[in-house]
């Protein structure tokens, strides 16, 4: 769990987090705000199902992959929150693309 | 004149900004990518808007990036941000990706400042979450202000800890140990090398004063400590450790780990760069000579990206490979450079003399670099388990490029990043052979995910290469 | 004597004829100059593919499909193999006039395995294909394995009835007294009455030695590999009129190739990949599967291979003096050849003669 430190000023925007829409600070990224806004994790993996969350929120461990507005495998550190962004944690390889 | 000009910088933080700014200065058209949206790398992340509590709470030498970002916006040299570099060819053509479109550029010189990234080392339990790196967690407070919520405990190795720790006290956030993972014959090693770190003192009295403040916050720090393993189901909830021959349970939900910082070396390994494994540091570095050009002809490494030297060196280090590639492009000649950079090169040496201390100081153990613990994942993303691991060396797979294609360790998205060096060390721990004669990884592009649609925006060969 | 035959190469060729001399009581050495597998046996598509073979190597890819079946029963390993039918996929009428000739000169060969398809058959076996295809070629029972893998499984039963690996032993000389091979490598020599050549993308060094010189082109196919993706197909699918080999794996990951060759340097053993040459294969996979857009390419690669100018492999005895024998020059499309291909250079070693045609195969063919 983490928090802020203190009250956002400036620019806010608003996302959905798995279903709960949450007001966060514009241009924080998304893994940022799935941080400060909900518990537990960001995905799924596809070999077994184990939760993972962020490790490294630099972009190089993968662990922050979710489905941003449709489309998954996007890492989450690497994106900046929009408004009305769609944020979704992505179980195991995620939605298909080929449906 | 190429588009892109006379020499790519790429990468925005100390060591790119002042190669890029010193460039820029001496008349060489510059550009410098980077794949933030603004300019500070990771130990400057949003330097440029950090509100000023925010930038006082991070400390002076945080405060220093705006300096250096400050004269890199005024210099001459381009700025392209939000630039995904994805391949760099021992050719010197680099595949970017802007605004959706893919590209291949080239310019004469290309100067790599991709920095460090934090050193994955697996223990038992590293990827429940809430197990975070440090390093996170700064970039957390830096882009920001964020912080774990409840208490937390940082284990490992390295002097980042005590920084955050420190960072953490003054803007109360409960950190409720600090968990040394360095053996205590380490301070024997250390020892010797402590009188020539005192020369480089700044940073020997700031280790000291972050002690004496956690001291005084009642934070305990605990060297020594062995046997780490996160606990929990789906989730950490605690954590356990040995220290003192005796076995400690610390209820957590957030353990922040760092064991030190190794090159990037993703595009330096994918571009042919030779790469020599360097036991101080443990870990590849790729080989420079003294202005930091690599082993491929136009392209220099410099900063974290070529040797862990900290923000200070990266700096120097920028402004030396800057006017050798002023030199390279007639803008200076030898003299002119060596004398030009003569201050450079003392003050460089000066900040690196605390390294051989801090790297005897934070020497991790073989036993916590090739865990012993069968069922521990070492390749995160396939989850691989140190186990299998052995067992493909056993059967015949004796290089880290073998156990790689039987076990799929290291083909996930993350190609390696987070379990290259641990593949390494269990297979010199089975083989019985050094760790400096093993092989990391093959690097293959992209180095970052690129979606076929994206590769699809690439101008079609016009004749074949 | 060291052996009873040693052979050049300890890719997928050295080590099927490996096995299969070694299963018949033969001591057998393999001398790899680097790992096996290091190169293309370890790096390629993994196609077991029957369809859209050249007619010369059409008996032997259909007795080697047979053996794929089953493979179990020969490596004790099923190499993962994964047989869900291969498409070659028609996109207007010329495409589907060019298959309907293909499949009426298999049939008339006496072979069954190309079938044409209808439309409607098409997008039962391939629903996430874009709607402009008019029919196809298929093959029932193609399908890929695990190229590194299945290389193990026939090293590691090789290595379970004797035979030998030299690893990072390379060969810098061969001479023949009396009958019987020196194989000098930077490690020492070997000796054996049977020298094999199966030495990839550097077969021609040995020829010239041999005083048999080939018109080898070295190669270097490029192949692109995608994040996991949830199941959507089965069949490896190809296309008439385009460069294009597209299948998915069992863990999810989408394999793209289409033969464009990458840049390389047979000096350092290097290949630098041509990204615009690959970025054509993205737009031909954005064709056939539009859906496939947003898909992320997480490697891309490229592996040294042989090629012969008639895309033909050299599997023969050899030319000029006796106890030599040849199997290289495969073109990109060997492993799935290479069970039946150690069988018949242990046919040509020990009976003197293959059970299958090669007269197409033979070395001569390279040596007026």
């Amino acid at each position: 769990m983490f928090r802020r430190l203190t009250e956002p000023a400036g620019e806010i925007v608003t996302v959905n987090i798995d279903g709960k829409d949450v007001q966060v600070p514009a241009g924080e990224t998304v893994a940022t705000a799935v941080l400060v806004s909900s518990v537990g994790y960001t995905r799924t993996t596809p070999v077994s199902g184990a939760p993972r969350a962020p490790l490294c929120m630099m972009g190089v461990c993968f662990e922050c992959v979710m489905e941003i507005d449709g489309i998954p495998n996007r890492q989450a550190c690497q994106v900046r929150v929009e408004n009305g962004m769609r944020i979704r944690r992505q179980y195991g390889a995620g939605a298909s693309p080929v449906a | 004149m190429p588009e892109f000009g006379e020499l790519l910088v790429i990468g925005g933080g100390p060591a790119g900004l002042t190669a890029a700014t010193t460039a820029a200065r001496l008349g060489i058209y510059t550009t410098l990518l980077d794949e933030q949206p603004a300019p500070g790398g990771q130990i400057y992340r949003g330097v440029e808007e950090a509100p000023k509590p925010r930038a006082e709470l991070l400390g002076p030498d945080y405060q220093r990036g705006a300096r250096i970002v400050q004269a890199f916006r005024a210099s001459d040299a381009k700025h392209l941000p939000e630039t995904t570099v994805w391949s760099l060819g021992p050719d010197g053509k680099v595949g970017i990706l802007r605004d959706g479109q893919a590209r291949i550029i080239q310019a004469s010189r290309i100067i790599l400042a991709c920095g460090a990234t934090e050193r994955a080392v697996p223990f038992p339990g590293w990827t429940l979450p809430g197990v975070m790196n440090a390093g996170a967690a700064q970039i957390l407070l830096k882009s920001s202000g964020v912080v774990p919520a409840d208490g937390l405990v940082i284990a490992g190795a390295g002097p980042l800890m005590l920084l955050l720790a420190w960072q953490y006290l003054r803007a109360g956030v409960r950190v409720k140990a600090i968990l040394e993972l360095s053996p205590h014959v380490n301070l024997w090693h250390a020892a010797p090398r402590l009188p020539s770190a005192l020369l480089a003192g700044h940073y020997i009295t700031r280790g000291f004063r972050y002690l004496l403040d956690l001291r005084i916050g009642g934070i305990p720090v605990h060297f020594g400590v062995s046997g780490l393993r996160a606990l929990g189901e789906e989730q950490l909830n605690a954590i356990e450790y040995l220290h003192h021959g005796r076995c400690h349970t610390l209820p957590t939900g957030q353990l922040l780990i760092h064991f030190g910082l190794v090159p990037n070396t993703h595009l330096t390994e994918a571009a042919g760069c030779r790469h020599i494994w360097n036991p101080g540091q443990q870990c590849w570095l790729p080989a420079t000579d003294d202005w930091g050009n690599t082993s491929a002809s136009g392209i220099a490494v410099v900063g974290d990206n070529a040797t862990i030297g900290g923000a200070r060196a990266a700096e120097h280090a920028g402004h030396l490979a800057a006017l050798e590639a002023a030199r390279a492009l007639h803008r200076l000649n030898t003299t002119e450079r060596d004398r030009q950079g003569k201050d450079d090169r003392g003050w460089m040496r000066d900040d690196l003399r605390i390294r051989p201390f801090l790297e005897a100081l934070h020497h991790l153990p073989e036993s916590l670099l090739a865990t012993r613990d069968d069922d521990t994942l070492v390749c995160r993303c396939e989850e691989v388990t140190a186990g299998q691991i052995r067992q493909a060396v056993r059967e015949g797979h004796t290089d880290p490029n073998q156990v790689k294609f039987i076990s799929r360790c290291g083909m996930g998205p993350c190609q390696g990043r987070q379990c290259a060096h641990a593949v390494a060390h269990i297979v010199a721990d089975e083989t019985k052979r050094p760790i400096s004669e093993q092989t990391p990884f093959r690097v293959r592009p992209p180095v970052r995910p690129i979606s076929i649609a994206q590769l699809a925006t690439l101008e079609p060969s016009k004749e074949s290469a | 004597m060291n052996a009873d035959a040693v052979i050049i190469g300890g890719g997928l060729m050295g080590s099927a004829t490996a096995l299969h001399l070694a299963m018949r009581g033969q001591q057998v050495i393999v001398l790899e100059k680097d790992s096996p597998g290091r190169h293309a046996s370890g790096v390629n598509a993994g196609g077991l593919r029957r369809l859209n073979r050249h007619p010369a190597e059409i008996p032997l890819s259909v007795a080697a499909a047979g053996i794929w079946h089953d493979i179990r029963s020969l490596l004790d390993s099923d190499c993962d193999v994964k047989l869900g039918g291969q498409v070659r996929v028609a996109e207007n009428d010329g495409d589907m006039q060019m298959l309907e000739k293909r499949a009426a000169m298999v049939h008339a060969l006496g072979f069954e395995h190309e079938q044409l398809i209808d439309r409607d058959r098409l997008y039962q076996l391939v629903p996430a294909l874009s709607p402009h295809c008019s029919g196809a070629l298929y093959t029932e029972g193609d399908g890929f394995a695990r190229p590194y893998h299945a290389l193990t499984a026939f090293r590691n039963k090789a290595q379970s009835l004797g035979v030998v690996y030299e690893t990072g032993h390379r060969v810098t000389d061969l001479d023949q007294t009396d009958d019987v091979w020196r194989v000098v490598t930077d490690h020492g020599a070997v000796e054996a009455p049977v020298l094999i050549n199966c030495a990839g993308a550097w077969s021609n060094q040995v020829c010239d030695i041999l005083h048999e010189p080939v018109p080898i082109k070295t190669g270097a196919p490029m192949m692109m590999v995608t994040e996991r993706l949830p199941h959507f197909l089965d069949p490896v699918v190809g296309a008439a009129s385009r460069k294009l080999s597209f299948k998915q794996m069992q863990n999810g990951t989408v394999l793209v190739g289409g033969a464009h060759l990458a840049v390389h340097d047979m000096q350092r053993e290097t290949t630098a990949i041509d990204f615009p040459k690959l970025s054509e294969s993205s737009r031909t996979v954005l064709e056939l599967f539009p859906r496939m857009r947003n898909v992320r390419i997480v490697r891309c690669w490229a592996g040294l291979e042989a090629f012969m100018p008639d895309h033909l492999p050299v599997i023969s005895p050899g030319s000029t003096v006796p106890g030599v024998y040849h199997a290289f020059g495969f073109s990109a499309h060997g492993f799935q050849l290479s069970p039946v291909v150690g069988r018949i250079m242990s046919e040509l070693v020990l009976d003197g003669a293959s059970s299958l045609p090669i007269e197409a195969f033979s070395i001569q063919r390279f040596q007026n």
